[in-house]
């Protein structure tokens, strides 16, 4: 098997691979490796490779196999770290000026969990800084570009992962989902991505952004493989309080639905319409007509304070975001710069002076908003109220669950826009995470996985949302209906963009093309 | 300014203050709780462990960290809550107070704002003149101990004008609970020994619980008072008219780290708001710093009711639920309070309100109550403990457990005493050689000999020779005027150097003067 070829099989085939010995984990690792040396520079997916870590891993699970040694399930299949969890040996910035070149003493437990699995890290994927964008763009290290077209946006905040994943330069990524970060991504990026039920997997040694939103998930590039990555990451962590100690739902089982007889879905009246894209919903209406032929019964239901969800998360989520954020002063670890012209400045200053100098321009508007939504005689109006709304929209994903099984819509209401085209209207940009941002007020599970292309030759994503805790539903659905499609276009998804599978710069096939 | 150096505002006599002024306090106590490890964090607590050697990656705020609760500090704060006769939240939670301080590495503590763990409680306080004082609690809440600067040079020891700081994050973490009073109203003269006597008598409780080491110089416990004084309602108002006249400004004094500093600092700051307003001045609302050396407090920094510490629900930790059978377990694990414990001995033990308040005074309950389990009458253990020891453990500045006597010497001389092997004079002289060192109470009688005689023989020889040598008295008692016997029974004792009976001898003194 070539290079290109190894880096071209889905995680499970990367995982049988190596049980047959088709090939070795040093192989498999390596041309990996290589493809990222080829590619990253037009993508800026990794902002931080690791060789020598990875293949050191690499070589440790072929060590073991050759030794006869039992091995966990994606022992030896490499993974990129979204930059927003703890690595020890590896800097960790959130994408951050702040924090350039910080390297944690200590790993997160998905990190954690990771290297017990054997999987090779890879490096660490580009995000918007602190995970606050929809683009990427927000980066301090530069925007990642999408795949699709480089003049485009991966989506964010983990742009980094899903571009890696849809490029091939990596079989399986960590995201994180605060309103959206993982599904967006996905949609545009024609890959899939699991925001989990709130608590299914640690937060420990993740950069948070706002604590109560926040969730980590898988990404890849099929239903099974990222039920497979779930599988890894998911489960009880009892340095993370708010850590669900409940079993991992049964993911990869879910997975090899394909039968949906039985099955009420929902279609959210309030996610659609005014401001979709044409071609986003004629792709939504043909997978919702897919799923009738696969045994699904489909109802429309109704999600009224769905309509209020954006005002309440730029309230909960700067509020949050603004406190725990506060920690960057420049007093123990990152960035420290002293104000222009003092000459012995205070701490004070000197914390004022870096946190103007390290943080980004989005980071400060998010904080601002937030320390005044706080703010005593504003608390109730802003913060409490929002915190109001989150009940109610809580209380429409109850009543529709009584109702439907799961829940769909589109992931967004557009493919990828240009990049720079949203960058000096932040509401524009908001506005593309309306469909995502209600599964995080609720803590409920999600997850986008793509549909085809839209009239412009861009891919599309479809989001199913399920009940807290309820996480299989999302592989159930969305592995039926991705066969379905597989079927219909006579292979996957990611094969409609052809450039995709070939390893070369990207420049050059622009220049051959 | 240096510390030695502060201008003293002027103030106003106690007597003028209290002619002219209602005064109104309230209190704050920060409590260290001894849970082995941090409220959040494993991290272990020890007082005095090299800087930054007990941290982790939570209570350094490090990125992606996150707090998880300690059992033991909630068991700690119900504990409390309860002793303090608080209600117990059923359901509360955890709460960011946000501002930004070197020392602290969030720059928010996680405290709790709106949902106390505990609240609406009381603490009686006895006072020297007989009253007892109910101090109204009106919450104690849960939260976590900020690291600790050192400012290196300038001339305050004070953030201003030092050359550099270094933190120390060790305390951070820590778990503390917050107690505070309602204000105190209706205290007058009696307010600064009332600030004084609850924060003794919540250190007694605490330490009886035994959830802190309650040491107030180490500042596991620490006192902030709030005084605020307001004008006299006139001569003969009632007090429903004195309570209805509004508070005035108040200042807080922080970290008054003694008993004494406690009662100090309230005085002083009631006559220097005396002296302002007297004047015509008005009070500035701000933190104070006392100053244990110059018994005066300065200005802080300008405090307001707008501080914005803009609270919100910590979202990394779930709410504190204790389930009332737990709470009620908890509530049985009480120790007595201390205030009835001490009614109860009193009465157990058959002592004067007076005998009583000295053996508080000099600490010795726990002494006496081991003394008496040891098998001393309780008489002879107060007799003991509450004065030779007493008296010289003060001299010397320690605690009378740090004499070099223990409990059981005690109860060991007063059974040499009940034994008629030794009287009070030889008991004394006894308890001197233990207390220099010589070896048990026996021991010492054995070394220096000390030792009632017992043989009946010598002691008729010497009433004789005294009452053949002393005929003038001897005509007086055989007069029926017994109580000349006491110089012949004087006598007897010189004759006998001390090492005899007293009673024994009256008895045959007046067995030879009088007829049966
Ligand atoms: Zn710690």
């Amino acid at each position: 098997m070539t290079k290109t070829e190894l880096c071209l099989l889905s995680a499970a085939q990367m995982a049988n691979g190596l049980v047959a010995g088709d090939f070795t984990s040093v192989e498999l690792t390596q041309a990996h490796l290589d493809r990222i040396a080829d590619l990253n520079p037009a993508l800026n997916a990794y902002l931080y490779v690791d060789d020598a870590g990875a293949l050191a891993t690499a070589r440790e699970v072929d060590e073991a196999r050759a030794a006869g040694q039992d091995l966990p399930r994606l022992a030896g299949v490499p993974v990129a770290v979204k930059d927003i969890a703890c690595t020890v040996g590896m800097p960790t910035t959130a994408g951050s000026k702040m924090l350039e070149g910080w390297m944690p003493p200590y790993d997160a437990t998905i990190v954690a969990k990771l290297k017990s699995a054997k999987m090779p890290i890879l490096g660490k994927t580009n995000m918007d800084e602190f995970a606050m964008g929809s683009s990427t763009e927000h980066s301090a290290f530069g925007p990642t570009r999408n795949p699709w077209d480089l003049d485009r946006i991966p989506g964010g905040s983990g742009g980094g992962s899903s571009a890696a994943v849809g490029a091939y330069l990596a079989p399986l990524a960590i995201g994180s989902d605060t309103g959206g970060s993982i599904r967006q991504p996905a949609a545009v990026t024609g890959t899939v991505g699991t925001k989990p039920t709130y608590g299914g997997v640690s937060r420990y040694g993740v950069i948070a952004l706002a604590s109560s939103l926040d969730q980590i998930g898988p990404c890849a590039r099929s239903v099974t493989d990222t039920a497979l990555l779930h599988e890894v990451l998911g489960g009880h962590d009892e340095m993370d309080s708010t850590s669900l100690d409940a079993p991992v739902p049964a993911v990869v089982e879910a997975s090899s639905t394909r039968d949906l007889t039985g099955m009420k879905i929902g279609v959210v009246k309030e996610i659609s319409g005014e401001g979709f894209q044409p071609g986003v919903l004629a792709r939504f209406e043909e997978a919702r007509a897919k799923l009738v032929e696969l045994g699904a019964e489909i109802v429309e239901v109704s999600c009224p304070h769905f309509t209020s969800a954006m005002a309440a998360y730029y309230l909960v989520l700067p509020s949050e975001a603004s406190s725990n954020l506060a920690r960057y002063d420049a007093m123990r670890y990152g960035l420290r710069v002293g104000p222009d012209g003092v000459e012995s400045p205070s701490a004070e200053q000197v914390m004022a002076a870096s946190r103007a100098a390290g943080f980004g321009d989005e980071v400060k508007r998010r904080i601002i908003l937030g320390t005044y939504a706080l703010s005593s005689g504003y608390y109730d109006a802003y913060y409490g109220q929002a915190q109001k709304v989150r009940t109610l929209i809580a209380c429409d994903f109850e009543a529709a669950f009584e109702q439907v099984d799961v829940l769909i819509s589109p992931t967004t209401p557009t493919t990828a826009f240009k990049l720079g085209e949203k960058l000096d209207d932040p509401l524009a940009m908001y506005l593309g995470d309306l469909a995502t941002i209600p599964a995080n007020l609720a803590g409920v599970p999600g997850m986008s996985i793509p549909v085809g292309v839209a009239e412009d030759n861009l891919p599309v994503g479809l989001q199913f949302l399920a009940p807290a805790t309820q996480d299989q539903r999302l592989y159930a659905v969305g592995a039926a209906l991705e066969a379905a499609l597989t079927e219909q276009w006579g292979g996957p998804m990611l094969d409609q963009a052809a450039h995709l599978c070939l390893a070369q710069p990207f420049d050059k096939q622009e220049a051959g093309a | 300014m240096s510390a030695q150096t502060h201008t003293a505002d002027s103030v106003l006599s106690i007597d003028d203050t209290l002619a002219k002024f209602d005064p109104v306090m309230g209190l704050e106590v920060h409590v260290e709780l001894n849970t082995n490890t941090k409220m959040f964090c494993g991290c272990a607590t020890e007082f005095g462990a090299d800087p930054n050697t007990q941290v982790c990656p939570i209570c350094l705020g490090l990125p992606g960290a996150l707090p998880v609760v300690n059992a033991m500090g909630v068991e700690s704060a119900i504990r409390i809550g309860l002793a303090l006769n608080c209600e117990i939240a059923s359901w509360c939670r955890f709460a960011r107070k946000n501002y930004f301080y070197p020392d602290m590495p969030k720059n928010f503590q996680t405290s709790q704002y709106d949902e106390p763990i505990a609240f609406e409680g009381y603490l009686d306080v006895d006072l020297d003149d007989g009253t007892t004082y109910r101090v109204e609690i009106e919450r104690a809440h849960m939260e976590e101990d900020t690291g600790k600067s050192l400012h290196v040079g300038g001339s305050t020891g004070r953030i201003q004008g030092a050359d550099y700081s270094l933190v120390d994050y060790n305390r951070a973490g820590i778990p503390l609970i917050e107690i505070v009073t309602k204000p105190l109203t209706g205290a007058g003269e009696r307010a600064p020994e009332i600030a004084r006597a609850y924060v003794s008598v919540l250190r007694d409780l605490l330490k009886a619980l035994g959830v802190s080491d309650v040491r107030m110089e180490q500042g596991s416990m620490r006192c902030d008072a709030n005084v605020s004084l307001r004008p006299k309602a006139g001569d003969g108002a009632t007090s429903a008219e004195q309570l209805a006249v509004p508070l005035g400004t108040r200042t807080e004094t922080k970290n008054v780290n003694s008993l004494r500093s406690v009662e100090r600092a309230v005085r002083y700051e009631m006559t220097r708001h005396a002296a302002v307003l007297d004047a015509g001045g008005s009070i500035t609302q701000e933190t104070r710093h006392w100053h244990e050396d110059t018994g005066v407090t300065t200005a802080g920094r300008p405090k307001s009711d707008a501080d914005d510490y803009r609270y919100f629900p910590e979202p990394d930790l779930v709410p504190a639920a204790p389930d009332a059978a737990w709470v009620e377990e908890l509530r049985a694990t009480l120790p007595e309070p201390p205030a009835e414990r001490r009614k109860r001995l009193q009465a157990d033990w058959g002592y004067s309100d007076l005998e009583m308040r000295d053996v508080i005074n000099a600490g010795a309950i726990e002494a006496i109550e081991e003394t008496i389990a040891a098998g001393a009458s309780a008489s002879a253990a107060r007799k003991w403990w509450g004065g030779e020891i007493a008296r010289r453990a003060n001299k010397a500045d320690v605690a009378i457990t740090e004499m070099g006597v223990t409990p059981a010497d005690i109860a060991e001389l007063d059974g040499l005493v009940r034994d008629g092997r030794l009287n009070d004079a030889m008991a004394r002289q006894v308890m001197e050689g233990v207390l220099n060192g010589e070896g048990s109470p026996t021991a010492v009688a054995d070394a220096r000999g000390l030792e009632l005689v017992q043989d009946d023989g010598a002691l008729e020889a010497a009433v004789d020779k005294v009452i053949a040598a002393n005929t003038d008295m001897a005509d007086k008692v055989r007069g029926g005027k017994v109580q000349a016997a006491g110089a012949l029974i004087g006598q007897v004792m010189k004759e006998m150097k001390g090492q005899a009976d007293a009673a024994k001898a009256r008895e045959l003194i007046l067995a030879r003067l009088l007829p049966s």
